[in-house]
């Protein structure tokens, strides 16, 4: 992290900046090509993003004055190990009357903080929590 | 008791054929905020304002913090910036207003204040403009300078062999983006794999996603197959909000969701949602709308699906309704996000209606300017009709050649997309096969290859589909699978697009503002940002994607005329002889008219544009002044190709002073000595309606002036055709071989015809 913050003149890092970008195993760009998919030296895994990718990009929209964009990335990047079956549990309990009470989603960010690392996320849970109470979203729907 | 005729004989006719053109069919609403009919303003929107306090925002539009519904809050919290809200709040509207059609003031700048505007002002401010100055503003405001367009790619049989080929027709077309979506759910694992695949074949880049439930959308993006999503939708009211079964926190995380598996994601929104879903508050739609995109920035999605989108139908049944439209899109710009237009869900049944809700984008251009385009039939749409569909692409191909307007699309040759359309449907094909998903028959193939629409194809029907679908999701195939199986069956080239395509993922830089991919380079609000100041600034055509848009299909050049005309040069040969007998003199016979002939008749040009044979033409003309009870003579004039001096130089050679001038286009007129040059007796301009009996009483008509009586003058009947724009092209041609035929001071010949065998 103390690395200089990357600008708009790094975008796009595919090409200005290659160096930096590596899959979830470490492999470069150059490593991803169609013989090593072929040969099983390149899995799904390799070709996802990962929490320094997101970083890296979040860094980037800040620069261009994209401050919300940045803070999602963040966000994102807390999400990147979360497993696929904990995303979609996290995300039926944030609409509407799917949790019975703030404890819920409390437990949920909880979770995410202690398990994953995900602080921004959990953060951004629990201020749902509190405005979900205070709007009475707890209600049951269905 | 009065029956349907009786009642009709009651009206002004023309009411009732009003009544049956297709305008008729879209309905209209009066103005009526209260029941959430108001596109810009309703008596309860409220007044734009803002208090802050220690590092808060107190009170936001009129309503105190303590209040905030779940979205004023979650704008409060991340839409305004508290640093720049004083300064932008305290601009005064109209200011801002002219600011933003200003071409000196830059879009930064604006882009700035936006940050500290509520959803009131920004909409108040958008309300000064009119929709000249909202389509201006919204060229200079968007976000990437190039444009783009997305399409939408379905069947109404789910048939994966269409899916692919139409996908490959929509990439070698263009657009940059291709959605799919399903007429049965659980089809959607063979929809994404054979968009997927089909998006493959003949260049890479193009973004793909498959529009379906929420978890099954996610879960096929991390498959690899879907590079994109659109359709995490948002709303202007809390309770519509909660009927959609969301909230922004849900939808931000579900943002954040996909950002984490490096696909990239835009919001949806667009007047009119809040309308249909009963929750309208009695809010104008705009201000509705300005609620959702600046709810959409502060949950940090980089772009938005918007311009009414399934709410535009019912945004254009009231006043205004298509510059509100156009009004959201703006504010969607303003607030930096990219923006995917609308120009969707077909609004109207009127082609005019249609025509001029399209227009202000094609020449401004935009990020997306359909979101989607139906690059498919519209009984092919699972997303049901769009604005334009694949009836219509030629029209707007069209379009971008009129206006020189960069429309993100390009004309392509008959051959290739044959060629794309059976390389998409063998490479999905070995897919299937190779992963015993399914063995398509010769038959189906070629029928897909070939089909319009799937009304034409004998394929897949949507049961088979679904099986095929459900294998894909219980194997857990990826698009490495699909990679592999590509490269096997020696598709080779496609195999290396795809994983071109999933490889943007590991750097995330297409996760950025307005981001697409142009000749393999991603390209974005940050490395093609719009930098519009005016005249020769900003996007321009370049002279190569000028080229490629004028490129459209059947051009007329001269030589094509000449070649075509040279087809008839022999059989006209034997059905009349043309012979030149020295410089003509003036008669003096008063029982004559004289036939002037122009420099190309029968020599050059051989038919009229009606395709009647020039010989036929001269042969009704001669024996229709002999019917009349005068005789023809030929003069050729070589001073002229004009049809009026053609006619009026004959009528002073002729013994009566009655002449006939003839183009050999078959423009005709008669004409008499003494009048001046465009004042003559009869004229025949619509030579493409003129039949050959038409020339036959011009000759009599003009046998009867000779003998000084007044006959009917001949009325060639049209029934409105736009006959200049069926003709002109050919006509001007055809005329300039005329004059460049013309020798000044030439002198008129005398020619003697003779009709070799019954011209037909």
């Amino acid at each position: 992290m103390s690395a200089p913050k990357l600008t708009v003149a790094d975008y796009p890092l595919a090409e200005n900046r290659p160096e930096l970008v590596k899959g979830k195993r470490g492999k470069g760009l150059d490593e991803i090509t169609l013989d090593a998919v072929l040969v099983g030296q390149i899995t799904l895994e390799d070709l996802s993003i990962t929490k320094g990718a997101l970083h890296q990009q979040a860094e980037i929209a800040r620069d261009a004055g994209r401050s919300t964009l940045a803070q999602n990335f963040e966000r994102a990047a807390d999400l990147v190990d979360v497993p696929q079956e904990t995303i979609m549990r996290i995300y039926e309990l944030l609409r509407p009357g799917r949790a019975s009470s703030k404890d819920d989603l409390l437990a949920a960010a909880l979770d995410l903080e202690k398990t994953y690392g995900a602080i921004a996320m959990a953060a951004f849970v629990t201020e749902a929590a509190e405005v979900y109470e205070r709007r009475g979203l707890f209600r049951r729907r269905y | 008791m009065t029956d349907k005729d009786t009642a009709r004989a009651n009206r002004w006719k023309r009411f009732s054929e009003w009544d049956e053109r297709p305008l008729r069919l879209d309905k209209f609403a009066v103005e009526d905020a209260d029941n959430g009919f108001a596109a810009f303003t309703s008596r309860h929107d409220p007044a734009p304002s803002l208090a802050l306090s220690s590092n808060a925002v107190a009170s936001m539009d009129g309503i105190a913090a303590p209040d905030f519904d779940m979205i004023d809050w979650f704008i409060a919290r991340y839409h305004i910036d508290l640093e720049i809200a004083p300064e932008a709040m305290g601009l005064p509207p109209l200011d801002v207003a002219r600011m933003l059609v200003d071409m000196n003031v830059p879009r930064q700048e604006l882009v700035r204040l936006a940050r500290g505007m509520t959803p009131a002002r920004l909409a108040e401010i958008v309300a000064h403009l009119s929709s000249l100055e909202i389509a201006f503003a919204y060229s200079k405001m968007r976000a990437r300078k190039t444009p783009g367009n997305q399409a939408h790619v379905t069947n109404a049989k789910d048939d994966p062999l269409q899916m692919a080929a139409d996908a490959a027709t929509a990439v070698a077309f263009g657009f940059d983006e291709i959605e799919t979506t399903m007429r049965v759910a659980r089809n959607s694992w063979s929809n994404a794999v054979a968009c997927a695949v089909g998006s493959a074949v003949g260049r890479w880049g193009t973004l793909f996603q498959c529009s379906s439930e929420e978890a099954e959308e996610l879960k096929i993006g991390m498959a690899g197959f879907t590079s994109y999503a659109e359709t995490v939708s948002v709303y202007g009211t809390e309770k519509s909000f909660i009927d959609g079964d969301d909230t922004p926190w849900s939808k931000a995380f579900l943002a954040s969701a996909y950002a984490s598996r490096g696909i990239k994601m835009r919001c949806t929104s667009g007047a009119g949602s809040e309308l249909l879903m009963g929750h309208h508050e009695k809010k104008s739609l705009l201000y509705l709308e300005a609620r959702c995109l600046c709810l959409q920035r502060a949950m940090g999605v980089q772009g938005t699906q918007n311009g009414g989108i399934d709410g535009a139908p019912v945004t254009c049944t009231v006043p205004g309704g298509m510059r509100e439209l156009m009004a959201e899109n703006l504010i969607a710009v303003w607030l930096d996000l990219e923006c995917a237009s609308g120009n969707d869900a077909r609004p109207t049944e009127s082609e005019i209606r249609v025509g001029a809700k399209i227009l202000p984008f094609l020449i401004a251009g935009s990020d997306l300017i359909c979101s989607g385009f139906g690059s498919i039939l519209k009984y092919d749409n699972s997303f049901n009709a769009s604005l334009l569909n694949g009836e219509e692409l030629e029209d707007y191909l069209v379009l971008q050649r009129d206006f020189e307007a960069d429309g993100g699309l390009t004309p392509v040759e008959e051959l290739r997309i044959l060629d794309l359309r059976s390389r998409a449907v063998d490479a999905l094909s070995a897919v299937l096969e190779e992963l015993g998903l399914g063995e398509p028959t010769p038959d189906m193939k070629q029928s897909v290859v070939m089909a319009s629409g799937s009304d034409d194809t004998r394929s897949y029907a949507p049961r088979d589909v679904t099986l095929i679908s459900e294998a894909i999701n219980a194997r857990g195939i990826t698009i490495v699978d699909v990679i592999k199986a590509l490269d096997a069956r020696g598709f080779r080239a496609e195999a290396e697009n795809l994983l071109k395509l999933v490889r943007l993922r590991v750097s995330g830089d297409y996760l950025q503002t307005s981001a697409l991919v142009r000749n393999g380079r991603v390209l974005s609000a940050i490395n093609d940002p719009n930098d519009y100041l005016g005249p020769g600034t900003g996007y321009r055509l370049s002279e190569a994607r000028r080229d490629e848009i004028v490129a459209i299909r059947d051009c007329l050049t001269r030589d094509d005329v000449l070649r075509a005309e040279a087809i008839h040069k022999p059989s006209e040969a034997k059905r009349i002889s043309y012979r030149t007998m020295g410089p003509a003199h003036s008669g003096s016979d008063a029982g004559e008219v004289v036939i002037g002939l122009s420099p190309a008749f029968g020599n050059t040009l051989f038919r009229t544009v009606a395709g009647h044979p020039l010989s036929a033409v001269l042969r009704e003309l001669v024996s229709g002044i002999a019917h009349g009870g005068a005789k023809a003579r030929i003069v050729r004039m070589h001073h002229t190709a004009d049809t009026s001096f053609l006619g009026l130089s004959a009528a002073r050679l002729a013994g009566s002073g009655v002449g006939i001038g003839i183009q050999a286009k078959g423009t005709a007129v008669i004409h008499q000595k003494d009048r001046l040059p465009h004042n003559n007796l009869e004229l025949f301009s619509n030579s493409p309606i003129t039949r050959l009996e038409h020339y036959h009483r011009m000759g009599a008509n003009a046998a009867a002036y000779a003998r000084g009586d007044l006959p009917e003058p001949i009325v060639v009947p049209t029934r409105g055709e736009a006959l200049g724009a069926r003709y002109h092209a050919r006509v001007s041609l055809i005329y300039a071989i005329e004059t460049g035929m013309t020798v000044d001071d030439g002198a008129p010949e005398e020619v003697e015809i003779t009709f070799l065998e019954v011209a037909r």
